[in-house]
């Protein structure tokens, strides 16, 4: 996994419209990368409902998620509309996992990311990560608050 | 609270199967069982009006009747719409009018949405969630709560 205190590597990837959506373009703001291994998976329709539950607080703090995965555009379009998301959701699709690569997030064996997050600060440098155990370990959105007062503090 | 035996304190969704096949697994174990609510509304839009349903039968009844009210929508979660709760509250004694304006008032929510934070700040992030004793339980779709 990425360290904190790096830089966080900058990329484009399409969202779920199929537009590019650069890390630099949140600049300027906390930015949570969240690398889930995949769209309709039970364990992940988990985690991004529960982030979807608490997103009016994390607006009010300041705090933009990112979901990151290997699935196309397409298939971010119906996961969004299956479980009324409306953060972004970027495809990390082609060439597939190149960007959790970067980040330290790819599990090769798996063609999948782990779950992980990654929050990059203002500047664009790698504040705080946590990676899960298990992919079947789901980082509560405690833990996006708990990041959040982290990086306030530091 | 029901029940007695060891606390188990269940962060459920009552729109969620999952919660229903563990509250059915559940009957008549000893345990003094703590309700918290835990609506997730993205994934089950129609669950905050059931949680506040279950509020609102409370205010007008005794704890009995929130037991009843969740038990009845266990039971049977495919009848959630307005007036299948009408009928579950007529069944139950309330007054179904009172019912309807309770659960449409700013209280019954305000409860849900405070479980529902003292969840996310435990760490719950699916339902069923539980808790025996204060420690966390992990619970098995196939298996069942390991208790």
């Amino acid at each position: 996994m990425i360290k904190v205190g790096e830089k966080a590597p900058d990329f484009s990837l399409p969202n779920h419209k199929g537009e590019q959506v650069s890390l630099s373009d949140f600049r300027g703001r906390k930015v949570m990368l969240a690398f889930y291994p995949s769209d309709f998976s039970p364990v992940c329709s988990d985690q991004l409902s529960i982030y979807q539950e608490v997103k009016p607080d994390l607006d009010e703090a300041g705090l933009e998620v990112v979901g990151v995965s290997i699935d196309h555009s397409w298939a971010h379009r119906a996961f969004r509309k299956e479980l009324n998301l409306d953060f972004t959701l970027l495809a990390d699709f082609h060439p597939k996992g190149q960007v959790a690569e970067l980040y330290g997030a790819y599990l090769p064996d798996y063609g999948t990311s782990n779950r992980s997050l990654v929050l990059v600060d203002p500047e664009g440098v790698v504040g705080w990560v946590y990676e899960s155990p298990t992919s079947l370990e789901i980082p509560g959105a405690n833990l996006l608050f708990d990041a959040l007062e982290a990086t306030d503090k530091a | 609270m029901r029940g007695d035996g060891r606390e188990l304190i269940l962060y459920l969704d009552l729109a969620c199967p999952h919660c229903a096949a563990i509250w059915a697994q559940l009957e008549g174990r000893p345990l003094r069982l703590v309700f918290r609510h835990f609506p997730v509304a993205s994934k089950h839009p129609r669950a905050p009006a059931l949680h506040a349903a279950a509020e609102a039968a409370a205010l007008q009844g005794s704890e009995e009747v929130f037991w009843a009210l969740v038990d009845s929508i266990y039971a049977d979660q495919g009848r959630v719409d307005d007036p299948h709760l009408w009928e579950r509250a007529k069944a139950l004694g309330l007054d179904v009018e009172r019912f309807d304006r309770d659960r449409r008032s700013t209280a019954p929510a305000e409860r849900v949405r405070r479980d529902f934070q003292g969840g996310i700040r435990a760490g719950v992030a699916s339902t069923p969630a539980a808790f025996l004793d204060g420690a966390p339980v992990a619970v098995d779709l196939a298996s069942g709560l390991a208790l």
